[in-house]
């Protein structure tokens, strides 16, 4: 059954150039099943394959399909080939699982919209593109699905290209990613320098079987190159800006591809690199810092924003902060498992601000929403579910995987990465309810023009709500603490250093034992304080946000502003670059290099007026001039023989 | 005694003549009949050659070459036809639209 991994990838290919080369003229129904089938049949195989992989015994669970030598130049060799291993089969679920959800919710979503088939192409595509980049077996290829899930989420993000935003959105996505990209490519050829071969296997083996002392320089130069790399496609500090502003694209979209998969790659990388990273305690720590500073940074700027898919967004951003101080501190599988539950409970309430802005008739401004839970009541509930989930109420997904999170933080780490951890957690629960209280609950501060429309979206965009819902109550119970199913299946590829389970109890034995116990009675009162106070706040006392904003005026208008980080940067990256730019156009390009050009072509000019008064047109001088040219090569020869 | 130096002076007056010929007149026909006066200068010293180095090859050429003069004589009038049944003169001062 493994062998079949290479048509998971087949299907959403094709399905993409069907749509995307003949969409136009087939009929919206046929491009809806070749878009959702080719993603279907893809999740199908997975199933197999993961089964498959299932029915191994742990230790042989590494299967690798070579399909073709791909480059090959002296000893450089870049094969495509896949890797399936207990990572790739939990990502690959994830991405065609989730994906498959999202697929059918847009045929809803997206019905009305004339480039209909256009999205569904780009959709399958983007699918393709991440299943290429989980199932890499080598370096360069996962470079290969890396930069094309970029490309994908450029053409979703600016899908309304004629939208001045979306188009810039698009734009500032695009280069934002190219920074971290850059790193992500010098660290391939450095790991190709350092050992020869850009092959996972071959690389992680030679890795961890001693040859480089911990703390290496080169390891910790490739580890913090490929980091680099992790944090633009992960939106971390300090290239987070432009996941807020990819919320310009289709709903759907930012449920795949901003909040449950692509993001997320920056994730699969460390992990999947978790032996070179081990063998480098200061790119740890680095990876941690940036991770609790992301996962509090994000979570605070969340507080003020009124808009429903900023909101999401910044908690986005935050969660995978959460994610990479989980691999930061080494709790590799704590972070896939939150991955996992993340991609659950973020596409859900992504899908549900979409049910909402759909039945808004798409308004995002929550300002303008309040009291809408008795309309949409499918979209309420669900979306209920996903708030709860991830504001880390047990037994809810969240709960168990933000929980390993902060046990491992608070054991491998130290106290400050646990309170960090802690106050974003306070911080998560209290803006997500926040947005709940504030669409849902109140009054109705709905326009009531829009309210006359108000309506619950389709079946075919509820269902995935209900099963997504479904995945957001039961996923956690994949790791709980005591039976953690994941820990034990991920262990063969996180080696001995990812068994959260096992340093856990130990740790938690140097501590009396109660420790887990302790920290998940601590997380829950955090998160019941955090959503206490939003309640407090959005539905008790509605005038006390506006007091509170008036008081402390300055934090509010900084938060309210995002810190002023795009702000910045424009006047310290955007504004330079771009007048450099204008310079460099008008000096060099105009001057320099089209002086250059049009100087050759005048000196051509030029010879040529001259070399024309030859061209007489009178057989007598061209016959002189062979004439001449005979005499010449013959006083030459004569010359030269002497 | 006439030695190979005297025929090869000899061809090489005959070439220059029929060099300069074609360079200074304007009758297309003269300029012609110097082209062959060029030709047969040529054909005179690879007699000469021939019979000094005692080997047939240079007689051979010389044949080959009044063929192909013969051959180019017969082109070269055709086009002059050609030309003066169009321009009414041979005179080459009146073409020159052999130029771009």
């Amino acid at each position: 059954m493994l062998n079949l991994v290479a048509f998971i990838l087949l299907f959403p290919l094709i399905g993409s150039a069907i749509n995307g080369f003949f969409g136009r003229r087939l009929r919206k129904e046929s491009v809806g099943y070749i878009a959702c089938g080719a993603i279907g049949l893809s999740f199908f195989i997975s199933i197999l394959v993961f089964c498959g992989l299932l029915s191994l015994p742990p230790e042989e669970r590494l299967f690798e399909k070579h399909l073709f030598s791909w480059i090959q130049s002296g000893s450089f060799n870049a094969a495509a080939g896949f890797q399936v291993d207990p990572l790739s089969a939990l990502m690959i679920l994830i991405v065609t699982g989730v994906g498959f959800l999202i697929h059918i919710y847009s045929i809803g979503y997206m019905h009305e919209d004339k480039g209909y088939h256009r999205y569904l192409s780009y959709l399958n595509l983007f699918t393709f593109s991440m299943l290429l980049l989980v199932l890499s077996n080598n370096f360069l290829l996962m470079f290969v699905g890396w930069e094309a899930v970029g490309l994908c989420s450029y053409l979703l993000i600016g899908f309304w290209f004629e939208k001045k935003s979306a188009s810039d959105a698009a734009k500032k996505a695009f280069v934002v990613n190219r920074v971290g990209d850059f790193g992500f490519a010098l660290g391939i050829m450095l790991i190709f320098l350092t050992f020869h071969s850009i092959d996972f296997t071959e690389v992680f083996s030679e890795a961890s079987h001693g040859k480089f002392a911990i703390g290496n320089i080169t390891i910790t130069l490739i580890t913090l190159l490929l980091f680099m790399g992790a944090a633009g496609k992960s939106a971390q500090i300090p290239l987070y800006t432009w996941l807020p502003d990819a919320m310009e694209g289709p709903t759907p979209v930012s449920a795949l591809i901003h909040a449950a998969t692509m993001v997320t790659a920056g994730v699969y990388m460390i992990a999947r690199c978790n032996v070179l990273y081990m063998l480098s305690p200061f790119t740890m720590t680095v990876v941690a810092c940036i991770g609790a500073a992301t996962a509090l940074f994000a979570a605070s700027i969340g507080l003020m924003q009124n808009d429903i898919k900023r909101v999401l967004a910044y908690s986005t951003i935050s969660q995978l902060g959460y994610m990479f101080l989980a691999c930061g501190v080494g709790a590799f599988t704590a972070g896939v498992f939150h991955l996992m539950t993340h991609a659950f409970f973020k596409a859900l309430l992504f899908l549900g601000s979409g049910s909402v802005i759909h039945a808004m008739s798409g308004e995002q401004d929550m300002r303008k929403m309040g009291g809408l839970k008795n309309h949409i009541p499918v979209t309420y509930k669900t979306f209920l579910i996903g708030t709860v989930a991830i504001a880390g109420i047990p037994p809810f997904a969240g709960f168990f995987s933000k929980d390993e999170i902060l046990l491992e933080a608070f054991v491998r780490g130290n106290v400050i990465y646990w309170s960090i951890g802690a106050v974003a957690a306070f911080l998560t629960a209290f803006y997500i309810f926040r947005l709940l209280f504030m669409t849902f609950h109140g009054e109705s501060r709905v326009d009531p023009h829009v309210k006359e429309h108000l309506h619950e979206s389709p079946r075919n965009m509820t269902t995935p709500l209900i099963i997504l819902a479904g995945l957001s109550i039961i996923g956690g119970f994949l790791g709980i603490p005591g039976a953690n199913a994941l820990n034990h299946f991920l262990s063969p590829v996180f080696g001995g250093h990812g068994h959260g389970e096992m340093h856990g109890s130990e740790a938690g034995g140097h501590h009396g034992g109660g420790l887990p116990y302790l920290m998940m009675v601590v997380s829950t009162l955090i998160a019941v304080g955090g959503i206490w106070l939003a309640y407090q706040m959005y539905v008790k006392r509605q005038k006390l946000p506006g007091k509170l904003a008036e008081r402390f005026a300055l934090p509010y208008k900084v938060l309210l502003n995002k810190y002023y980080v795009d702000e910045i940067y424009n006047a310290v990256f955007v504004n330079p670059v771009k007048k450099i730019s204008v310079q460099l156009w008008k000096r060099v390009d105009a001057m320099v290099i089209d002086g250059s050009v049009n100087g050759i072509a005048r000196f051509f000019v030029g010879i040529s007026n001259v070399f024309r008064l030859f061209q007489t047109g009178y057989v007598r001088n061209y016959a002189f001039y062979i004439v001449v040219g005979c005499v010449f090569i013959l006083i030459l020869t004569t010359l030269l023989n002497k | 005694m006439i030695t190979l130096t005297h025929y090869l002076i000899l061809s090489a007056i005959l070439f220059s003549i029929g060099v300069v010929g074609v360079l200074i007149r304007r009758n297309a026909i003269i300029i012609f009949m110097c082209i062959e006066l060029m030709l047969n200068a040529v054909n005179l010293s690879f007699v000469a050659f021939a019979h000094y180095l005692h080997s047939m090859e240079g007689q051979m050429f010389v044949f080959f070459s009044m063929t192909v003069a013969a051959a180019e004589a017969t082109v070269g009038l055709a086009i002059i036809i050609a030309i003066f049944r169009n321009k009414e003169t041979v005179n080459v001062d009146d073409m020159n639209i052999m130029k771009w």
